[in-house]
C-alpha cells in the first residue's frame, strides 16, 4: 500500500529526514517511535504533502500513484488521513459543515454524486458514537475553545467520517488523560480492517498498549535504526533510547 | 424562435418608445455642468418647480464645496467637465449578443448560477425587459398595492406622490451634506422609493431585481425608504453578478426614514467592476447611505457585502433620534487585486436609551487596501446609551493592507461604549489543514472567509446569504500567495 524509498526531506535548508525506508501493507499497524528531534513529525508532515518542507530525493508510492506529485487535498482525496498533533481553530466554521465539506469533495473526487442531508447526517450520529463525541461539540466552531482531549477526540472523529486507507496519527496521545486515551484508542481499533493500515507517530509507549502495533520503528537522526515487533516498544520504555544510540554507533 | 423569445425580440427592438425623448431633440446633454444642464435633466424628466429649485440649490452649494479628502483611497480626481449628466439610453453602443461579453465575466456568471436573461440584463445586451421579472413585478405590485405600500421607481414617484416625495427628499441626508451627495442632489437621474404606512408589515422583501424600471437608474441613483409608525420592512439593493457601467463615477444617495416604533432593514450586496487585475477601468463608487430612527423605539439595520468597485466610499450611519431607537452595522468588505476601499458606519446617540451595534469584518487580498472608519457620537442628552464595536481584519499575502480608524465621541457620561478589534492573516495552517481533509485550496479559502464572516451573512436573507457565499468565493480567488 505504502511504500517509502529512501526519503531525504528537510526544511529551510536543513536536513531532517536522512534515508527513510518503510514498507506498510494493508491491514498492519506501524509504530514510529523515537526521542524528540528525531524527524517523526517531519514524516507525518511529508507524508500528509505540507509545503513547509522540501522533498530532496527518494519516492513514495501509495496505491501506484506517485505520492510525491499529489497536492495535500489530492492525497487526502487519495485516503491518506493525517490525525494532527495540533489541530488547528477555523473561527465560524462548524465540524458538521467542514465534514460535510470534505466528505463531497472526497465523493466528486471520486465521481459519487454527493451526499443527502439525511445520509450525511445517519453516518455523523453513528461515528459520533464511536467516538463518544457529543453532538454539541460538532456544532461548534472547529477546535475552537475545545479542551486538548476534544481536539483529539474530534480528529478521531474526522477519520472515521472520511475512511482514510492509510491514517497517520500524530502523537495523538499527547495531552490525553488516561480516559481520554483509551476513547481515541478504541475508536482507532474499531476503524480498523484488512483493508486500511495505520501509521502511529508516538514518543511513549502508554498508547501501544491500546493500539498494539504489528511493527515498531525507532526513528533516530532522520533515519529507522531499529524496527521490531511490539516488544520493541516494552524495551523502549524500560531502558529509554540511549541503547538504540549506541547501538546506532552516533551517541 | 420561441414565442416568448419572439415577444422578447420584438419589445427590445422598439428602442424606448416612452417617455425619454418627448420635446426635446437632443437625447443627451453636453459634457459638464451648469445650471442650465440641471434644468434640462429636470425638465426632461418633467419634474415640478419645487423639485427643480431643490436641485438647483443642491448644485449652487456644490459648487461651492471641495472633493473629500481625508478617505484612505488613491485615485486620479474625476473629471467633473467631461462628464455627460444626462444621456437617454442608446441600444446601440450596447453588445448585440453575449458573444461580444468579456468572457472572464461570463464565467463568473455561469459560475454564480445566473439565468442567461439575467446574464443579458446585467451586461447590458440590448433585451430591456426581462419577462420573467414583468410578470412577477405586476403581481407583486398588485398585493403591495392592497396594503398601501408604495414601492416604485423615483421618478414616478415624483408625478405620483409629490407630497410624500416633498415631505422627506432630504430630511436624512440635506442636499449640501457632502460634495457627493450634493452632487448626486442637482442631477440624481432616478432610483427607487419604497413608503410603508402606519401599522403595516411589508409582507415580502422588497427588492429592486423585482422593478422593471430598475435597469437603466444610472450612475446618480437616489433611495428614499419611509416607514410610517409600527411598521416594517426588510429591503434588498445590489446583485451579486458583477455589473459592468460605461460610468466610471457612481455618486448614490439613499435615505431612510422610519418613524415610532418602525423597523427597516437594509441590506446591500455591492459587486460594481471591480477593474482588472492593475485596477484599470474599475468603478468608483462614493455613496452616502444615512437612515434615522425618528421615533421612539425605531430601528434600522444595515447589512452590507462590498467585494466590488475599485475605490469604495461608504458610510451608512444611522441617527437615533428617538429614545429607546436602535442602529445596527453590520458589514463585509473584501477587497482583492488593486481594489481601495474606505467604508464603516456613524452612529449618531441623540435620544435616551439608545442602542448601537457594528460588527465590522475587512477581508484583503492581492495588494488592495481595505480601511474601516468609523464614529461613534453620543450627545448631551442621551442618557444611558450603548455601542458595541467588533472590527475585524483579515489579511491574505502580505501584499495588502488593513486599517482601522475608529473615532469614538462621548458626551454623556452614562454611556456604555465598548470597541473590540483584531487583524489576523488566514493562516497556511488553517488552509493545510482543510486540503488535508481534501479540500482544495480555493474551498478552502472560501470556507474560512464564510466562517470569518458569518456573523454578517447570518444577517443577510437567506437567499441572498448563500449567493454572497459564493460571491465570496468568486472574489477571493488567487488571491492567497
Amino acid at each position: 500500500m505504502l511504500s517509502i524509498k529512501d526519503l531525504h526531506a528537510s526544511i529551510e535548508g536543513k536536513e531532517i529526514l536522512k534515508g527513510i525506508n518503510l514498507e506498510v501493507k494493508p491491514g498492519e499497524v506501524h509504530a514510529i517511535m523515537g526521542p524528540n528531534g528525531s524527524g517523526k513529525s517531519t514524516l507525518a508532515s511529508v507524508l500528509a504533502g505540507r509545503e513547509d518542507y522540501t522533498v530532496d530525493s527518494g519516492e513514495i508510492t501509495f496505491n501506484g500513484k506517485d505520492l510525491l506529485e499529489l497536492e495535500a487535498d489530492e492525497r487526502a482525496k487519495e485516503g491518506v488521513f493525517l490525525a494532527f498533533q495540533y489541530p488547528i481553530e477555523i473561527p465560524g466554521v462548524t465540524t458538521t459543515n467542514f465534514m460535510k465539506t470534505a466528505l463531497n469533495k472526497i465523493r466528486e473526487y471520486k465521481g459519487l454524486e454527493p451526499l443527502d442531508a439525511v445520509s450525511f447526517l445517519g453516518q455523523m450520529k453513528e461515528k459520533m458514537k464511536l467516538v463518544e463525541i457529543d453532538q454539541s461539540l460538532l456544532s461548534r466552531s472547529l477546535n475552537e475553545g475545545f479542551s486538548g482531549g476534544e481536539k483529539k477526540r474530534n480528529e478521531i472523529f474526522q477519520m472515521a467520517m472520511l475512511e482514510p486507507t492509510l491514517a497517520v496519527l500524530d502523537e495523538t496521545d499527547s495531552g490525553l488523560d488516561i480516559d481520554a486515551l483509551r476513547i481515541v484508542a478504541n475508536g482507532v481499533n474499531k476503524l480498523k480492517n484488512d483493508d486500511n493500515a495505520t501509521i502511529v507517530v508516538t514518543h511513549y509507549q502508554r498508547l501501544l498498549d491500546y493500539i498494539v502495533p504489528d511493527f515498531v520503528h525507532v526513528l533516530f537522526d532522520g533515519k529507522i535504526v531499529k524496527t521490531g515487533g511490539k516488544e520493541l516498544a516494552h524495551q523502549l520504555e524500560e531502558k529509554g533510547y540511549d541503547w538504540i544510540k549506541e547501538e546506532a554507533g552516533v551517541a | 424562435m420561441s414565442k416568448d423569445d419572439q415577444i422578447l425580440e420584438e419589445f427590445a427592438s422598439k428602442e424606448y418608445e416612452h417617455g425619454w425623448t418627448v420635446d426635446f431633440e437632443a437625447d443627451s446633454a453636453p459634457p459638464g455642468l451648469n445650471e442650465d444642464i440641471v434644468r434640462f435633466i429636470s425638465a426632461k424628466k418633467e419634474e415640478p418647480e419645487w423639485l427643480l429649485e431643490w436641485r438647483l440649490n443642491a448644485y449652487r452649494n456644490w459648487r461651492k464645496m471641495a472633493e473629500p479628502k481625508w478617505a484612505n483611497v488613491h485615485y486620479p480626481k474625476p473629471e467633473f467637465e467631461d462628464i455627460i449628466y444626462y444621456s437617454a439610453p442608446k441600444p446601440k453602443d450596447k453588445p448585440k449578443s453575449l458573444d461580444e461579453v468579456d468572457p472572464e465575466m461570463r464565467k463568473t456568471f455561469e459560475r454564480l448560477g445566473i439565468s442567461l436573461t439575467e446574464q443579458k440584463r446585467l451586461t447590458g445586451v440590448a433585451v430591456d425587459a426581462v419577462m420573467d421579472s414583468v410578470s412577477v413585478g405586476t403581481t407583486f405590485k398588485k398585493q403591495l398595492g392592497e396594503l398601501g405600500i408604495i414601492f416604485c421607481s423615483f421618478s414616478e414617484a415624483v408625478k405620483e406622490h409629490p407630497e410624500l416625495v416633498k415631505k422627506y427628499i432630504g430630511s436624512v441626508v440635506p442636499s449640501n451634506d457632502n460634495f457627493y451627495a450634493a452632487l448626486n442632489s442637482a442631477v440624481f437621474s432616478d432610483g427607487s422609493f419604497c413608503y410603508i404606512p402606519k401599522g403595516v408589515r411589508c409582507p415580502v422583501e422588497l427588492s429592486t431585481y423585482f422593478r422593471i424600471n430598475a435597469a437603466n437608474t444610472g450612475q446618480f441613483e437616489r433611495t428614499l425608504i419611509v416607514a410610517e409608525d409600527d411598521s416594517y420592512v426588510s429591503y434588498l439593493e445590489g446583485c451579486t453578478a458583477p455589473m459592468r457601467d460605461e460610468n466610471q463615477l457612481h455618486a448614490a444617495v439613499v435615505e431612510i426614514y422610519a418613524a415610532k416604533n418602525a423597523e427597516v432593514k437594509y441590506s446591500t450586496v455591492q459587486n460594481w467592476y471591480p477593474g482588472d487585475k492593475n485596477g484599470k477601468g474599475g468603478i468608483y463608487n462614493f455613496v452616502t447611505k444615512r437612515g434615522i430612527c425618528a421615533g421612539d423605539y425605531a430601528k434600522i439595520a444595515w447589512t452590507q457585502v462590498e467585494t466590488g468597485s475599485a475605490v469604495t466610499w461608504k458610510y451608512p450611519s444611522c441617527i437615533l433620534k428617538g429614545d429607546y431607537s436602535q442602529g445596527e452595522f453590520y458589514s463585509v468588505a473584501v477587497t482583492n487585486n488593486m481594489q481601495q476601499a474606505d467604508t464603516g458606519t456613524k452612529m449618531i446617540h441623540i435620544g435616551k436609551n439608545t442602542k448601537s451595534r457594528i460588527v465590522s469584518k475587512g477581508v484583503s487580498g492581492g495588494k488592495s487596501q481595505n480601511s474601516y472608519r468609523g464614529l461613534v457620537e453620543i450627545h448631551k442628552r442621551a442618557e444611558n446609551s450603548r455601542n458595541f464595536s467588533q472590527c475585524d481584519s483579515l489579511l491574505m499575502g502580505d501584499k495588502c493592507g488593513a486599517h482601522t480608524f475608529p473615532y469614538i465621541e462621548i458626551k454623556n457620561s452614562s454611556a456604555q461604549v465598548e470597541h473590540e478589534a483584531t487583524t489576523s492573516k488566514i493562516g497556511e495552517d488553517q488552509i493545510f489543514y482543510c486540503q488535508q481533509r481534501g479540500i482544495d485550496e480555493e474551498s478552502a479559502v472560501a470556507l474560512i472567509v464564510n466562517g470569518y464572516c458569518k456573523e454578517v451573512l447570518n444577517n443577510l436573507p437567506m437567499e441572498f446569504a448563500v449567493e454572497a457565499q459564493k460571491l465570496l468565493a468568486l472574489t477571493l480567488e488567487g488571491s492567497v500567495g
